[in-house]
């Protein structure tokens, strides 16, 4: 299967001069020491990854991590400094103006922190926009953005304008906006950090429920590790516009890549995220067990109540094949670890 | 400049609230009833003017109005020794004004040439850094240079004196209207008519008052001035963060400790501004007061403009220029500048840290200068002292650019006459002489009921009143038929300056290269005095209506520019980020949203054209465009048209404020600059 | 230059607050007449009377040993000066019988000086060029004929006849009314206006008719013939409405405030001598504009060639 994205190398680098600093040893310089001495701040370093079909690829990291400045490299609402970007096998950086403009009106749609909504215009025809732009013609582009706006759940609310919605409802018409053109990749940059949590909760459940209806590859940027867990499939770790971990939430949380990786996940409860293949471990010999075995793959909350109950260790199995045994002993530690930040 | 400022709303409980989101979602949904009334009311308004239209009988010289200014002007003549109101009124003031001139006209010929030049030097150094400080000696000298240096002192006197009475009155005032609503509504209005009377109407009632000579002439460009003080120090008061203010009381502040403490502080760059605008309009104005003795710049340029030549003119409008350019760099540099010692504690965000780390280096800068600010005074101090004692004469060699300049206008005249003429025909005779028809032979009674009916639907029922009243009170005043056609001339040169001010600022805020090499030209045809380029205009076009068009449009265009610039770049990022990612051509990016957004923008643009228009529409009487011009104009020269052109000069006032409340409504929030 | 007054007006405003009252006189620096001090004079806009100003100011500075101010200003705001102090002398005035009714009869705040010797010529003009081409367009019965030449954008499909600045005394509607032709005034609304008007017709042929003057230092640059209206006869003006006839010549004079009169300074019996004629007026016009000299430049030259004209205008015993 090919990647839908790939990013080999991708380096962006703001201040005077920047290509001076690719490919010389001013690109191993630490941060801040690059930027007292070039005046250059490198927003993105060196990064590769590759997004897979109908993937949820999330980026993660804390301010400043550059993970906005990568997402606008991607379709190049920032021009990136060197590096590679394909985009269904399609080198993005040696497309023209008007290719590029192709890209971003046919196959990638993208969503914004603050919505970027035209409050000079109907719900209706917020959505419509990349479509009037595409040059469909009124009744046709009216029919689809009312089809998206149903599909987001904002019915009825077609004539209204963006300042009379919540934001909540904003950031549905942003989305709708996005889906309109039946892009093959999603952007989403922070979508929902301005939304309160109740409805960030909502947003974060819309999103996964479009995603299995619509089946696009997403490409979410945030700085929230709850909602990278809930969301991504996949989670790059970003810190000073290095990578600094890509791999599923349970390789994040079972297995930090250093210090700051290990640091972030401290606080995830994980039993949450973990599933019994962390737990696991070797039956011993002539042990006799549980009648019903459980996948490796769930998660070890939902095991909690089938172990606890069992007088005798648990069966882990994949697919057929067994590959290990849980009890109690083992699942305990599992369940309070995420206690361990309170001071000793 | 500034045109009417509403500002925001305090609400009881103390939100501020801007007066522009409200009303927006009835206005939309009532849309096709709306569209209806429309219909309905443009074809009331052609079947009327159908039924009613007049023959356009010309104006009478002897209207009600008329006689009732010429008596009190006979009135004052006959009790300026004898009535109290002058003996201990208008001849003190007069008394004290002059007093004042003489005290700045005494410091600034006291320091002598090179005492003035340095002294510039350091105050600009002082307020706005070495480079401002390099302009201020640059330009002082350049006065030296162009062997105007007196002229420029006695212009640099009354503007001096003007400014400083326009801040000790204005500011108060200013504070005072921001925190006492009622005084603000009684201001609004008066500030108005004072910024839309135009300058030559005041002229004649100030020589009725005060006489000639600089005292007449300070007061004359005081009250064309301190609009912008009080209007501005009201903006800065109100928009002072009402978080700051409740942190404040929360912390038991006094009313007056809030003032002092925290508001004032607060609004200083603001009311820096202020001061800068109001320099602005003082230098403006200070020119045509030669007209009533006041020596300095005016006064060449007056002469030059008698013996047609335009080089002479040019000189001396150079000077005033230069003298613009310096002032505005030292008050915009000291409304910048930041107090000196938060700079250090601002520390970059990895975020914005990009733009952060040329502004670090100037933070530096600025706080060393904030630390060193009073020894560098001192030092300069002394240097001024040193140099005002030295005998350094302003005999400079001179330069004049008389003859080139005569020789290049002389070229254009010759040469591109068939193309102007060709212009002038087709805009008079395609726009200008259908509009004048129809709205010279529309029933006086009929424009009113229109102004109404459209005004209620454009600007609501409050701003229809008072448009309504103001066209009756222009019938009233017995100058309709050349009302009629100063507002066809007004209207065709907001239509031309809209036009070409809209492209040139949309090639300004997508270009900053355009920018850069548009700002000069703005501020030059903002500050270069009109006169200057009325003889090459006239050359050019002849005396016509189109002449006026002309010096209408050079007057306006550079506010419509910069706002319509402004109205651009201040479309959020956020947005045009948005447009951009689902792949709009810069095109559609102008037209779907950046254009669309930049509304408000585009209507307080058309709002200050047609004030500044209107600003020169008694110029335009110098330039054969008749009318309302000319008849103040006359009013001005002759003894016996003193009433007409008083009311003429009223007339244009309420032309002014027909167009003000009628375009008021599209945009509620108005602000200065 | 601004004179640089003392800050004694201090003192006066507290004199004056104790005495009660302050006249419109206050403050003023006090007229100059008498001892050689300094002589104010009014400068309206037209070059001609700079001229007679550039010849008697320089004649009171370098003769007499005066100071002397020039205030360039309009002739109504001149005759204001008189009551301020702000202005001693007018040294051309036209006609103005409103102006002197208030001034010298009712306020007696200045008195005539007599004539300048300068006639006052007001008509209609057109360029010589026109002139040759169509002689008969100087006979005011033939302007209907040529109407159609001068059609502008102003005109409203008429001829043009071009105004000129409103100070000047018109009856030009009243005549286009009266004598039936088929014209309109444009009012041009100021001298400069209607100079660069007259220039471009003489250099670039085209057609326009305008309300002049003489003397005027244009006609030293150009050649402009005027149109024959009716001739004058004594008040055939007397009604604005009912003008039917030319504009009559006037005599131009010298007006002074009364202080300055009364203190009969050297100075003042200069300006009361003062006279001379047309040609002279209209050459050092010329130095003025064509020429590119100052007033002094073209005072001195003018004074230097014609000692007798001048010579008889300085006091005995000066």
């Amino acid at each position: 299967m090919t990647s839908t994205i790939t990013v080999e190398h991708l380096w962006k680098v703001f201040g005077p001069k920047p290509e001076r600093v690719v490919g010389t040893e001013l690109a191993d310089l630490p941060r801040a020491e690059l930027r007292a001495r070039t005046g250059c701040l490198a927003a993105v370093r060196d990064v590769s990854f590759a997004v897979e079909a109908g993937e949820v690829f999330v980026v993660m990291g804390l301010s400043g991590s550059g993970k906005s400045t990568l997402v606008r490299c991607l379709t190049r609402l920032i021009e990136p400094t060197s590096g590679e970007i394909s985009i269904d096998g399609e080198a993005v950086r040696a497309m023209n103006a008007r290719r590029l403009r192709d890209l971003r009106r046919h196959r990638v749609a993208m969503v914004f922190q603050h919505f970027g909504l035209l409050p000079h215009r109907s719900v209706l025809d917020n959505v419509a926009y990349g479509l009037e732009i595409q040059g469909l013609g009124r009744a046709e582009r009216h029919r689809r953005a009312g089809e998206m706006l149903t599909l987001v759940g904002l019915d009825g609310h077609e004539n209204q304008y963006p300042e009379q919605l919540s934001g909540g409802m904003q950031q549905r018409v942003g989305l709708a906006r996005a889906l309109a053109i039946d892009p093959a990749v999603l952007l989403f940059d922070e979508p929902f950090s301005a939304l309160d949590p109740l409805i960030r909760r909502d947003m974060q459940t819309e999103v996964r429920r479009l995603h299995a209806e619509v089946g696009k590859t997403l490409v979410f940027i945030t700085h929230d590790l709850a909602e990278a867990l809930t969301l991504g499939d996949r989670i790059a770790v970003l810190r000073d516009g290095d990578v600094v971990q890509i791999g599923t939430p349970e390789d994040l949380v079972g297995a930090p890549a250093d210090d700051y990786v290990a640091d972030f996940v401290r606080d995830v409860p994980r039993s949450d995220v973990l599933t019994l293949r962390w737990i696991m471990r070797d039956p011993l010999d002539g042990e006799t067990c549980e009648d019903q075995p459980l996948p490796a793959t769930t998660v070890i909350r939902d095991a909690v109540p089938r172990i606890l109950r069992a007088k005798l260790p648990v069966q882990v199995v994949d697919g057929d094949r067994p590959v290990g045994v849980v009890d109690a002993d083992r699942l305990l530690p599992a369940l309070i670890s995420h206690h361990r930040q309170v001071p000793a | 400049m500034t045109a009417t400022a509403t500002p925001p709303t305090i609400q009881p409980d103390g939100r501020v609230v801007a007066v522009a989101g409200e009303g927006a979602a009835p206005w939309r949904r009532g849309l096709t009833r709306r569209r209806v009334l429309w219909v309905v009311l443009i074809a009331a308004t052609v079947g009327a003017y159908l039924g009613f239209r007049t023959g356009g009988a010309a104006d009478s010289d002897d209207a009600a109005a008329f006689r009732f200014f010429t008596d009190v002007r006979n009135w004052v003549d006959e009790n300026r020794d004898t009535s109290p109101l002058f003996l201990y009124g208008f001849n003190y003031l007069r008394l004290g004004v002059r007093l004042l001139v003489d005290a700045v006209q005494a410091g600034l010929y006291g320091l002598g040439f090179a005492g003035l030049v340095a002294a510039a030097g350091a105050v600009a150094l002082v307020l706005a850094g070495w480079r401002t400080a390099l302009v201020a000696v640059g330009g002082f000298l350049a006065f030296g240079f162009l062997g105007l240096w007196a002229e420029s002192v006695d212009t640099l006197v009354l503007t001096t004196s003007a400014v400083l009475l326009a801040v000790v009155i204005g500011v108060p005032i200013g504070v005072l209207a921001a925190r006492v609503n009622w005084v603000s509504a009684i201001l609004r209005p008066v500030l108005d008519v004072m910024q839309i009377m135009p300058t030559f109407a005041y002229l004649a009632p100030m020589t009725l008052l005060f006489l000639i000579g600089e005292p007449a002439a300070v007061i004359a460009t005081l009250i064309y001035a301190v609009p912008a003080t009080i209007r501005i120090t009201e903006l800065g008061i109100r928009e002072v963060s009402p978080t700051t203010v409740e942190a404040a009381t929360a912390l038991g502040s006094t009313s007056r400790q809030l003032l002092t403490k925290v508001r004032l502080p607060m609004a200083r760059p603001t009311i820096v501004l202020a001061v800068n605008q109001t320099i602005m309009m003082a230098l403006s104005m200070v020119v045509i007061t030669a007209l009533i003795d006041a020596p300095g710049l005016g006064q060449n340029i007056i002469r030059a403009l008698e013996r047609v030549n335009v080089g002479a003119a040019f000189d001396a409008g150079l000077a005033i220029v230069i003298m613009a350019v310096v002032l505005d760099r030292i008050t915009t540099g000291a409304a910048r500048r930041r107090p000196a010692a938060p700079a250090r504690h601002q520390r970059p965000t990895a975020a914005n840290g990009v733009e952060r780390v040329g502004a670090g280096r100037r933070d530096r800068w600025r706080a060393a200068g904030g630390r060193n600010r009073w020894a560098v005074a001192a030092g300069t101090l002394v240097v001024v002292v040193v140099l005002a004692v030295l005998p350094i004469s302003e005999d400079l060699p001179h330069f004049s650019f008389a003859v080139p300049v005569n020789e290049l206008t002389g070229w254009i005249e010759l040469h591109w006459y068939d193309g102007t003429e060709w212009v002038k025909n087709v805009v008079s005779a395609g726009l200008l002489d259908p509009l004048e028809g129809v709205l010279t032979s529309t029933p006086w009674w009929l424009f009113v009921l229109v102004v109404a009916g459209f005004g209620t639907m454009a600007s609501g029922v409050r701003a229809a009143v008072i448009a309504a009243l103001a066209a009756a009170g222009i019938a009233g005043l017995g100058l309709w038929q050349h009302a009629m056609q100063t507002l066809a001339t007004v209207l065709v040169t907001i239509v031309l300056t809209m036009a070409v001010g809209i492209v040139l600022g949309v090639w300004s805020a997508r270009h900053d290269w355009f920018a850069a090499g548009l700002r000069p030209v703005l501020d030059a045809a903002q500050t270069m005095p009109s006169f200057v380029y009325l003889l090459p205009a006239l050359a050019l076009f002849g005396a016509s209506r189109f002449t006026a068009i002309v010096a209408g449009f050079v007057y306006a265009f550079p506010p419509v520019v910069r706002l319509v610039d402004r109205g651009l770049r201040d479309v959020p990022a956020a947005v045009v980020e948005a447009a951009v990612s689902a792949g709009s051509t810069p095109r559609q990016l102008l037209w779907k949203v950046q254009l669309p957004m930049a509304r408000g923008g585009l209507l307080l643009a058309a709002n200050q054209g047609i004030v500044m228009v209107l600003a020169m529409v008694v110029l335009g009487g110098l330039v054969g465009a008749g009318a309302l011009g000319y008849d103040v104009v006359a009013g001005f020269s002759q003894r016996e048209d003193f009433g007409k052109g008083l009311a003429a000069g009223f007339a244009i006032v309420l032309l002014g404020i027909l167009l003000d409340r009628l375009t008021q409504g599209f945009h509620h929030a108005k602000g200065p600059r | 230059m601004m004179r640089l007054r003392t800050v004694a007006s201090a003192a006066l405003i507290l004199s004056l607050t104790a005495c009660g009252g302050a006249t419109s006189g206050a403050g003023e620096s006090t007229p100059s007449a008498g001892a050689k001090g300094t002589v104010k004079l009014a400068v309206n806009p037209w070059v001609g009377y700079e001229s007679d100003a550039a010849v008697v100011g320089y004649l009171l500075e370098k003769k007499l040993g005066y100071t002397v101010e020039k205030k360039e200003l309009k002739e109504e705001i001149s005759w204001q000066g008189f009551e301020t102090g702000e202005v001693d002398a007018i040294l051309e005035n036209w006609g103005h019988a409103d102006l002197k009714k208030t001034y010298i009869e009712q306020k007696k705040v200045a008195v005539e000086a007599g004539s300048t010797g300068n006639t006052g010529v007001i008509g209609w003009y057109v360029p010589q060029w026109m002139a040759d081409q169509y002689p008969d367009i100087t006979d005011y019965k033939n302007l209907n004929k040529y109407a159609g030449l001068f059609k502008t954008s102003e005109s409203k499909g008429k001829g043009q006849l071009l105004g000129g600045d409103p100070s000047y005394v018109t009856n030009d509607v009243a005549l286009i009314n009266n004598l039936k032709l088929d014209y309109t005034v444009v009012f041009s609304g100021s001298e400069a206006a209607i100079i660069k008007a007259a220039q471009q017709a003489g250099a670039q042929k085209k057609p326009l008719l305008f309300y002049f003057y003489e003397p005027q230092w244009l006609f030293a640059q150009e050649k402009f013939a005027r149109i024959k209206l009716p001739p004058y006869t004594a008040g055939c003006d007397a009604d604005p409405k009912k003008v039917a006839c030319d504009y009559p010549d006037y005599d131009l004079d010298k007006i002074v405030s009364k202080k300055f009169a009364d203190a009969n300074s050297t100075a003042y019996q200069l300006i009361k001598n003062f006279k001379w004629t047309n040609d002279d007026q209209n050459l050092v016009s010329d130095y003025l504009t064509n020429q590119g000299m100052s007033a002094d430049q073209a005072a001195e030259k003018w004074v230097n060639e014609h000692e007798a004209t001048w010579k008889p205008w300085i006091p005995a015993g000066s």
